[in-house]
């Protein structure tokens, strides 16, 4: 249902996407997930359920990872929002191609980018990437065609091409 | 040559879903497109009184389209005509379709439905398949003289019984069901893009909802979000509402269902209980079977007779027995149509026969895994259709390499007696297997009469194009289709290009179901391209400027053929006898479980399977295939509940239809074996189906041996496994 979510008159957003100023008018209760995909053309980001159990609407908000199908447009004022349109996801992209964790493709870019959330909360806090950890930082993802394998073998390959914690 | 059959291509349709450029339905950019919905019925049986409109709605900022306003028949074509393209008079279950409406905007759209209120007049519904009396179909396979058998059995022979049912499962493909409709062109075409396995399905669907010839219709496949069987037959049904309403508004429309709609409404698995009567003798020799099958078929026949006809087909299971009686019916009932789903009625036949020989094996104190390989079909071996496997049977070579990977055939099974008491807590183990085999393509005189066509063609810049129906639904098509027409014709696989599948440009190659896409199309691909390989000659030069010589000098680039049947296969449809599949593949799994005492939730840490593909084209897709449908087998076997109420299904939101997520997958240990077939393509067989077959079984035998108890449906949720607990304290 997207009625509720559209009724209160737009508001001025400003805030940061894939590293460029952005500004536009949108209900504030607006799925940011619309904002992106319907306002802005950005459709890489994917919709699964519309409530928050796939992960397929997975982008960044000031690095973190949060679905985009939860997120009420005003939440991003001020922030930076990364999409996989965004800069910097090339060694998830190749791990995901050298691992085969690409089949149907739907559930692809939320992968791709909560695997750079973690690589990133990796290095930042000084863990060692292990499966567990994929595993874990993956769960809220659903892939249907894989059977995960070769997703965590792709994490774990995106979290060797970036390096040791920093 | 052979330089990309049997290596890892790039998939070439990666780079673009790796970057979120990959166009699903949802992404297409459409102008002016309206967004199109439909008014549903909210119960399962009932007569259509009228369709109250609230007032309040201004209704000239919609359009809205009844069964009266379809052009050509208010048909869902199909195997039969049961199915309405909109319900008029009755309805027969939740979620059908009474009217459509399309709209600027989705706001307008939810308004506009919620102001249309159908009245309709509850009628009795039926709603246990079990008892259900209306029959839509029925198979009979006969081998031998099993009532003989059973009616004086040899001196030691033993009779055993087995009842076993499996629940209903939601393919869950991530991307829902969706399309955009185009209305009529100049000359009268229309054209619809969408979700879908299936283009040629859909345009004949179009063709007898317009009216028109099929070449009226133009069906492009878009980027397509997984399938699974799920997009087979319905995305036809979104299709004509989609056209429809495009008609109707005068302009394109949009229907993208959300998950909420899909889950309620779109096919899922056809639920089962299969009873086995089994003659064994005392070494552990099949004498006779008898196995009744019965389906729900839901509300309409949709693909049922073909499910059925496959479920009887596998229901003896993988195993020797001279004397066979099958008999299968689906049933109808009122609840949402059963449709096609990987593995399509074998998955159900396969648990119920394992599950079976599980339970002969305990009785008679032999091994499972002996009793197994001592009845397995071997070459030469006939099937329960009369079959005789000539060629390409990797039986054995299955079951010995899941035995040297797991030693599974020394493993000792808990013996109920030694089971633990549900009183302990902590955790416990256990082991199970599964050994199965899926005909691969249509069966019987299916590929015969379907003529799947594939084109190879030339194109100017001296590439070669691929030109078949088949479709790109994640299981690797693209990549497979580029690494046979490359070794067929002797070039690189960037000489090929594999092209869109759009009816108005490709031939019919036949559905994208079956198992049939590598194995079947995938071999007139291959010959196609061998001609055209002799064609152009191999002289000096790269292909491309060989190919564009071949051009310059007036020389025909495109090579069309066409499907025969292998020499000497026979089948006869009527009595149910001869060759039901061109070949088999072959797996075993072994399944290793821990069971929570305490919460019972049943986790699988690893599952091992051996599987012979005949040949494997990608061997890295090839695993994809295997471990992906193996870790559906186990979401079914445990996780995956779809149960309804009065017909209304009740996970309709994906907080409660439970799929395994990356914590719940085991960790998977493929063996792929490789028993050639000679006429695949390079030797290979189906493969996509074959993996959903046995997970369940293994799942369950091994829950089994990890708390005593038996374990005889799916899914075998916590629930069910406290009361098989709880009657096992009763009863001790
Ligand atoms: S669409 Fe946001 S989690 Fe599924
Ligand atoms: S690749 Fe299809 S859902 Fe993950």
């Amino acid at each position: 249902m997207r009625g509720p979510f559209e009724a209160a008159p737009p508001i001025e957003l400003t805030f940061t996407l894939n590293g460029r100023p952005q500004q536009l008018q949108a209900p504030p209760l607006r799925r940011l997930l619309d904002v992106l995909r319907e306002d802005l053309g950005l459709t890489g980001t994917k919709e699964g359920c519309g409530e928050g159990e796939c992960g397929a609407c997975t982008v960044l908000v000031d690095g973190a990872a949060v679905l985009a199908c939860l997120v009420p447009a005003c939440q991003v004022q001020g922030r930076s929002v990364v999409t996989i349109e965004g800069a910097g996801f090339e060694p998830e992209q190749q791990a995901f191609l050298d691992a085969g964790g690409v089949q149907c493709g739907i559930c692809t870019p939320g992968m791709i980018v909560a695997t750079r959330a973690w690589v990133e909360s990796c290095r930042r806090d000084g863990v060692t990437p292990d499966e567990r950890g994929a595993r874990d930082a993956l769960a809220g993802n659903l892939c249907r065609c894989t059977g995960y394998g070769a997703i965590v073998e792709a994490a774990l390959r995106a979290a060797a091409a970036r390096g040791e914690p920093t | 040559m052979s330089a990309c059959v049997g290596s890892d291509l790039g998939r070439p349709d990666g780079p673009a879903k790796v970057s979120g450029r990959a166009v699903y339905v949802a992404d297409l950019a459409v102008a002016g497109a309206w967004h199109g919905g439909a008014v549903r019925s909210t119960i399962a049986h009932g007569r259509v009184l009228r369709i109250e409109r609230k007032p309040g709605f201004d209704w000239r900022r919609v359009v809205v389209v009844g069964p009266g306003d379809v052009p050509g028949d208010n048909v869902q074509e199909l195997l039969s005509d049961d199915q309405p393209i909109l319900a008029e008079r009755v309805v027969r279950h939740v979620g059908e379709p009474l009217l459509l409406v399309a709209a600027p905007d989705l706001p307008t759209l939810e308004a506009a439905l919620a102001a249309l209120r159908p009245i309709v007049e509850p009628l009795p519904a039926e709603l246990d398949f079990e008892s259900a009396t209306r029959v839509l179909h029925e198979v009979s396979i006969d081998k031998g003289d099993p009532g003989a058998r059973f009616d004086s059995p040899p001196p030691g022979a033993r009779l055993f019984e087995g009842t076993w049912r499996t629940d209903s499962q939601e393919q869950l493909y991530v991307e829902p069901q969706g399309c955009v409709a185009w209305p009529a062109d100049a000359d009268g075409t229309v054209v619809v893009r969408g979700s879908m396995q299936c283009p040629h399905y859909v345009r004949k669907a179009l063709a007898r909802c317009f009216g028109i010839a099929p070449e009226r219709a133009r069906v492009v496949q878009l980027t397509t979000g997984g399938g699974f069987g799920g997009k087979e037959e319905y995305p036809s049904v979104v299709a004509c509402h989609a056209a429809l309403l495009a008609r109707a508004a005068g302009r394109p429309v949009r229907i993208v269902y959300d998950r909420h709609e899909d889950l309620l409404v779109t096919p899922k698995r056809h639920p089962s209980r299969v009873h086995h009567r089994t003659l064994v003798a005392a070494d552990g020799t099949l004498l006779a079977m008898d196995v009744d099958v019965l389906l729900d078929g839901g509300a309409y026949t949709t693909l049922s007779p073909v499910v059925l006809s496959r479920a009887c087909l596998h229901a003896s299971g993988p195993y020797r027995c001279e004397h066979v009686a099958i008999r299968g019916r689906v049933v109808a009932t009122n609840h949402v149509p059963s449709g096609a789903f990987r593995g399509f009625g074998a998955p159900q036949t396969c648990f119920a026969i394992e599950r079976q020989m599980d339970r002969i094996a305990r009785a008679l104190d032999l091994h499972p895994f002996a009793l197994r390989r001592h009845n397995a079909l071997r070459l030469g071996d006939a099937t329960a259709t009369g079959q005789v496997l000539h060629d390409s049977v990797g039986s054995l070579a299955v079951l010995d390499a899941v035995a040297a990977r797991t030693g599974i055939d020394r493993h000792r099974w808990c013996a109920p007696a030694m089971a633990v008491p549900s009183s302990n807590s902590g955790r416990v183990r256990g082991l199970g297997m599964s050994f199965f085999f899926h005909g691969a393509g249509f069966t019987g005189s299916g590929e015969e009469l379907l003529k799947g066509r594939v084109a190879i063609r030339l194109l100017p810049d001296g590439r070669a194009e691929v030109a078949a129906g088949s479709t790109e639904i994640g299981q690797g098509t693209t990549t497979v289709f580029t690494a046979i027409a490359a070794d067929a014709l002797g070039c690189d696989p960037g000489d090929v290009v594999v092209a869109v599948p759009d009816t108005a440009a490709v031939p019919d190659s036949g559905p994208t179901v079956a198992s049939r896409t590598c194995m079947v199309v995938g071999s007139v691909l291959a010959s196609a391209c061998r001609e055209l390989a002799a064609r152009i000659g191999g002289a000096a030069g790269d292909f491309r400027s060989r190919a564009r010589a071949w051009l310059a000098a007036g020389g025909d680039g495109i090579v069309e053929h066409v499907y025969g049947s292998p020499p000497g296969l026979v089948w006869d449809q009527a009595t149910y006898r001869g060759d039901a599949y061109p070949c088999y593949g072959w797996a075993a799994d072994v399944a290793e479980v821990e069971v929570d005492l305490d919460t019972l939730e049943v986790d699988v840490v690893r599952l091992t399977t051996a599987v012979d593909v005949g040949k494997a084209i990608q061997p890295r897709l090839v695993e994809g295939q295997i471990t992906g449908g193996a870790l559906q087998a186990i979401g079914w076997a445990q996780c995956e509940v779809v149960s309804s109420r009065d017909g209304r299904v009740q996970q309709d939101r994906l907080a409660t239809c439970i799929v395994p997520t990356t914590k719940d997958a085991p960790r998977f240990d493929v063996t792929i074996v490789e028993q050639p077939y000679a006429h695949g393509p390079f030797g290979a067989k189906g493969v996509g189906e074959l993996p959903m077959d046995g997970g369940a079984p293994a799942v369950l035998a091994a829950i089994e041996d990890a708390l005593g108890v038996p374990a005889d449906r799916v899914p075998a949720t916590p629930e069910r496994l406290l009361a098989l607990l709880e009657q096992r304290e009763r009863t001790s």
